[in-house]
């Protein structure tokens, strides 16, 4: 078993066993980054020497018999995530020269726990995509098969996990950016409730909505990180001041017992069979385990999707004004007056998604418009979370797939946004709700000769991370269809 | 025909917090530009905005000194358009739930009677930066220290029926919110100033006319020139057959009139969202309560309680609670002196606003403090010099700094009451004025005043004026 294998629990243990230093896994990463990173086109920017520099401070703490359990983990961060003196991109032009000034709260939390940063992960541009094809940086590919997308926004963490390029990665999830990816890459990634985790320092998208958590191998994993990452943070009003559970120690939890509801509405028309199949399979596994197993109905669900493109555009329309060629980011050349610069810095620093959502977001806040979109849009949301507090009444999570459909080969989307949006069909609704929720691996489907990843979803009342950690946890003892890896990055 | 004047404002008052009203900032005036301007200042990726709850309580201290109703939850919106001193691209205000609603103000007008003018809504809302179009060759230079002050928006009914009015009511709020300590009221640098909405309208008519809206006026000698400009224009334009149109105006005070600034059809489309940034504001009762509990007395309750205690009368009173430094320094004379609240008031309102305006000074610099007027007073009431002998102390501790009695005694002006002083004066004018003397026996009642002046100028005006008359009258008699 080589390093690039092991889990986080697993190099944790390692490390404080002084069975090897962070500096030789950290040499160890960033080899295989330098070797692998280019074809999949993981990383925006790979920050080496910092991570050396990590890497030693680590080492001395470990040989004091200091630090914590993440003390000499590497990890990557998605480049939506300000990081002091380091590039931060979003993936876009418009901030490809924009050095961030200070650390985003998450940055900060897993800084302190002693993690070594390798680099910044490639995404859509502003975290506005789901197959990782808007960035200024180009596209990810998948590790299970390089002509298919990673799945977006957070497509270069997922494939930087996946790919074995870092052991975990931060994300954001705004309308599944996380478990999307997650899915599609053979990951447990988990989106946390709103307020759980600081976004400050979180280059906002749609503020109500974007939510960071963890991509990993394993559940055990993402409750260690999502531990060191979550709680509350007086630089951001929506963070919430409750106290962080011991995510690791509540892993333990028994199935049985477990009220599981399966979300009728995701069994529709536009979910591949085969996909349903594996989900299935996983829903009789945990029955079998002792979880008792229902139908739930959100019948406001299925407007999520025609929500979430009225919310998300009118919140990005509004976040992404402040680039505007004045202070920072792009400047178009010898600007003729005020609004030529405006124009020109931002016609040309915003790809064409971008644009896209700014003059959605532009036009249902208009006068005249915004009854009829906005405030209607805001109205399903409320329906749509009380849907989920119904269910939560009945069961104690709700379980679907996390994507219609296994990844799907580069660029078969990008001419038709509706097709693309449509792949957040399932994962909207929990962002909508404020809820969290999980992807885990439960199995893999044939196309083309490969074997492509499938993702569980489950969602929990506010605050359930500790439920849903364990339950995924739970799974993962049962199974090992987390533990498998693609051929060519094993 | 005669036009009825419709007139409504929104002023902006500037709270004195020390911070700024969503991040950490300095607010203080003055600083080297961009140097009280921080990553939320500079609206940097990836910041967030918290909300300064001194500048909640401040608006609240407002909202109940007008009788206002204090919003149990309100929203902070954004309010979306571009331009380089707005560096997030929007402007965190209050749009359809502010934080204080419908209040009411009652101001003085000329006649004497008061009327009350209703408070629509005052609502918190971030300040823009500056931008400098000068001493840039060409460019324009933005300037963020002011970017996220707070500001309070105190938007009033369209009550207001003439330019007087309207100064009244602005001058009635600026007290107001000096006394409430939320707003330094300071004009020139702009932490108070507002915009006037005008129309006109044929007396009788209910329906308003179409307005026009002033914007940033920064004096109430500019508020009152300009509503009156804008009033004249607007009825000389309707009775020229053409039609006010909808626009926002600019005064230009070097010639006195208004311009269009920008029509309705060119006004932004502000696209006001509430903010995802920030919660909905929750104010509880505790919360109001708390704030209740500081709340000074107000200037309306100072001066009923200067006319029902003081006998002062309802100009005076109105005069003295117009600033609450002044106010203070009135009851501070009238705490030292012990009493005679009417002698006190006169020497505010009078000699010492006199100095003070000749100094350009505030009552707060004055040359002369409150408890060195009260020993000056004391010495009137208790005869050491006279009224006017005062006058002359007062100049010289203006001048002088030193104290009443120090300058009394070292000039000897203390008042002669020693009668057979006062007598021997008397007589030696008497006896040198034979021919007027005569005259008066014979009936000439006038020359009274005469023997009076004569007197005064032999005792080098120190003679108790009552004593003299009393003598005077007296020994004239014969």
């Amino acid at each position: 078993m080589s390093l690039h294998t092991l889990t986080v629990a697993e190099l944790s243990a390692g490390l404080k066993a002084r069975r090897f230093s962070s500096l030789e896994l950290t040499l160890h990463f960033l080899g295989r980054i330098e070797k692998m990173s280019p074809a999949l086109n993981a990383f925006v920017t790979i920050t080496a020497d910092r991570a050396l520099a990590d890497a030693r401070a680590a080492d001395e703490r470990l040989a004091r018999g200091q630090g914590g359990p993440l003390t000499g983990v590497p990890i990557a961060h998605k480049d939506i995530f300000c990081t002091d003196g380091i590039l931060t991109t979003c993936a876009s032009k418009m901030l490809s020269n924009f050095v961030a000034p200070y650390d985003a709260t998450v940055v900060e939390r897993w800084k302190a726990a002693g993690t070594v940063l390798l680099g910044k992960t490639n995404m859509d541009e502003f975290a506005m995509g789901s197959s990782n094809e808007t960035s200024f940086y180009g596209p990810v590919c998948n590790p299970w098969d390089p002509n298919r997308v990673p799945g977006g926004s957070s497509g270069g963490s997922a494939a930087a996990v996946a790919g074995c390029l870092a052991p975990a990665a931060s994300g954001t999830d705004t309308g599944g950016s996380i478990r999307q990816p997650a899915a599609l890459t053979n990951l447990t990634g988990i989106k946390p409730t709103y307020g759980r985790v600081s976004r400050y320092g979180m280059i906002a998208f749609a503020s109500s909505l974007d939510q960071a958590g963890v991509l990993t191998r394993s559940a055990e994993d993402a409750a260690l990180l999502l531990g060191a990452m979550a709680g509350f943070d007086p630089r951001d009003s929506t963070s919430v001041d409750a106290p962080v559970p011991d995510y690791v120690a509540e892993l333990s939890r028994p199935l049985a017992g477990l009220r599981v509801g399966v979300i009728r509405e995701f069994f529709d028309k536009g979910l591949d069979p085969a996909v349903g199949a594996l989900v299935q399979d996983a829903i009789n596994a945990l029955r079998a385990a002792g979880a008792t197993v229902r139908d739930v109905s959100l019948p406001a669900l299925p407007l999520s999707v025609p929500t979430y493109y009225v919310v998300a555009p009118a919140e990005c329309s509004s976040n992404l004004s402040r680039f505007d060629g004045v202070r920072f980011g792009h400047r178009c050349e010898s600007p003729r007056d005020l609004l030529d610069l405006y124009k020109r810095s931002r016609g040309e620093g915003f790809g064409a998604e971008v644009k896209r959502r700014i003059m959605t977001g532009t036009y249902v806040l208009s006068a005249g418009y915004y009854d009829a979109y906005y405030l209607k849009a805001q109205k399903v949301r409320q329906l749509i979370a009380a849907d989920f507090a119904r269910a939560f009444g009945e069961v104690d999570v709700v379980i679907g797939p996390t994507s219609p459909t296994p990844a799907f080969a580069l660029g078969s989307k990008t001419s038709d946004p509706i097709t693309m949006y449509l792949n957040d069909i399932y994962t909207i609704g929990a962002n909508l709700a404020g809820l969290p929720a999980i992807s885990i691996p439960c199995g893999f489907v044939q196309q083309g000769g490969r074997d492509l990843p499938v993702g569980l979803q489950l969602v929990g009342p506010h605050f359930a991370e500790s439920l849903l950690l364990s339950v995924s946890h739970q799974y993962q003892r049962l199974t090992d269809w987390h533990k498998r890896l693609p051929t060519e990055y094993a | 025909m005669e036009w009825e004047t419709v007139i409504g404002l929104e002023i902006h008052a500037q709270l004195a917090t020390r911070s700024k009203i969503f991040s950490g900032s300095s607010t203080a005036f003055g600083a080297a530009p961009n140097s009280q301007a921080n990553l939320v200042d500079l609206g940097y990726p990836g910041v967030l905005p918290v909300l300064n709850l001194d500048a909640v309580r401040m608006a609240i201290r407002f909202g109940l000194a007008t009788g206002a109703t204090i919003a149990r939850r309100s929203i902070f919106a954004r309010k979306n358009y571009f331009y380089p001193d707005l560096p997030k691209g929007y402007q965190i205000s209050q749009y359809e739930l502010p934080v204080v609603q419908s209040g009411s103000l009652d101001i003085l007008l000329e006649d004497g009677t008061h009327k009350r003018v209703g408070i629509t809504r005052a609502h918190l809302e971030e300040d823009a930066g500056k931008s400098l179009h000068e001493d840039f060759h060409g460019l324009s230079g933005i300037d963020l220290n002011r970017a996220g002050t707070p500001l309070l928006e105190i938007v009033s009914e369209p009550e207001m029926r003439s330019a007087k009015e309207a100064v009244a009511y602005m001058k009635k709020i600026h007290t107001l919110v000096r006394y409430l300590e939320i707003c330094d009221g300071n004009m020139q640098e702009g932490s108070f100033r507002c915009d006037a909405n005008v129309s006109v309208r044929p007396r009788g008519q209910a329906k308003f006319g179409t307005r026009a809206e002033i914007k940033n006026l920064n004096s109430f000698r500019f508020v009152e020139r300009a509503i009156n400009y804008e009033v004249e224009r607007q009825i000389e334009l309707i009775e020229g057959g053409g039609t006010v149109v909808q626009e926002t105006r600019l005064y230009d005070p070097d010639r006195g009139e208004t311009r269009s600034m920008r029509s309705k059809e060119e006004a932004n489309d502000y696209r006001y969202f509430p903010d995802p940034d920030l919660l909905p504001l929750a104010i509880d009762d505790a919360m109001i309560e708390a704030v209740r509990s500081t709340l000074p007395e107000l200037p309306d309750e100072k001066a009923a309680r200067f006319v029902a205690a003081h006998g002062l009368s309802a100009y005076d009173a109105g005069v003295l609670t117009a600033s609450r430094e002044i106010a203070d320094y009135y009851e501070t004379v009238v705490k030292g002196l012990g009493g005679q609240p009417k002698l006190a008031a006169n020497w505010v309102m009078g000699d010492l606003s006199a100095a003070l305006n000749k100094d350009g000074l505030e009552v707060a610099q004055s040359r002369v403090a409150a408890p060195a007027l009260a020993q000056l007073l004391a010495r009137i009431a208790d005869n050491t010099i006279s009224g006017k002998i005062a006058k002359e102390v007062f100049e010289a501790m203006w001048g002088e700094g030193k104290g009443a009695d120090e300058i009394i005694d070292a000039r000897g002006l203390r008042q002669i009451t020693d009668t057979s002083a006062i007598e021997k004066a008397i007589d030696d004018v008497m006896a040198g004025n034979p021919q007027q003397l005569a005259d008066y026996r014979a009936g000439k009642d006038k020359l009274f005043g005469f023997f009076v002046g004569q007197a005064m100028k032999a005792t080098q005006g120190k003679a108790n004026p009552a004593q003299l008359n009393e003598l005077l009258k007296r020994k004239l008699a014969g």
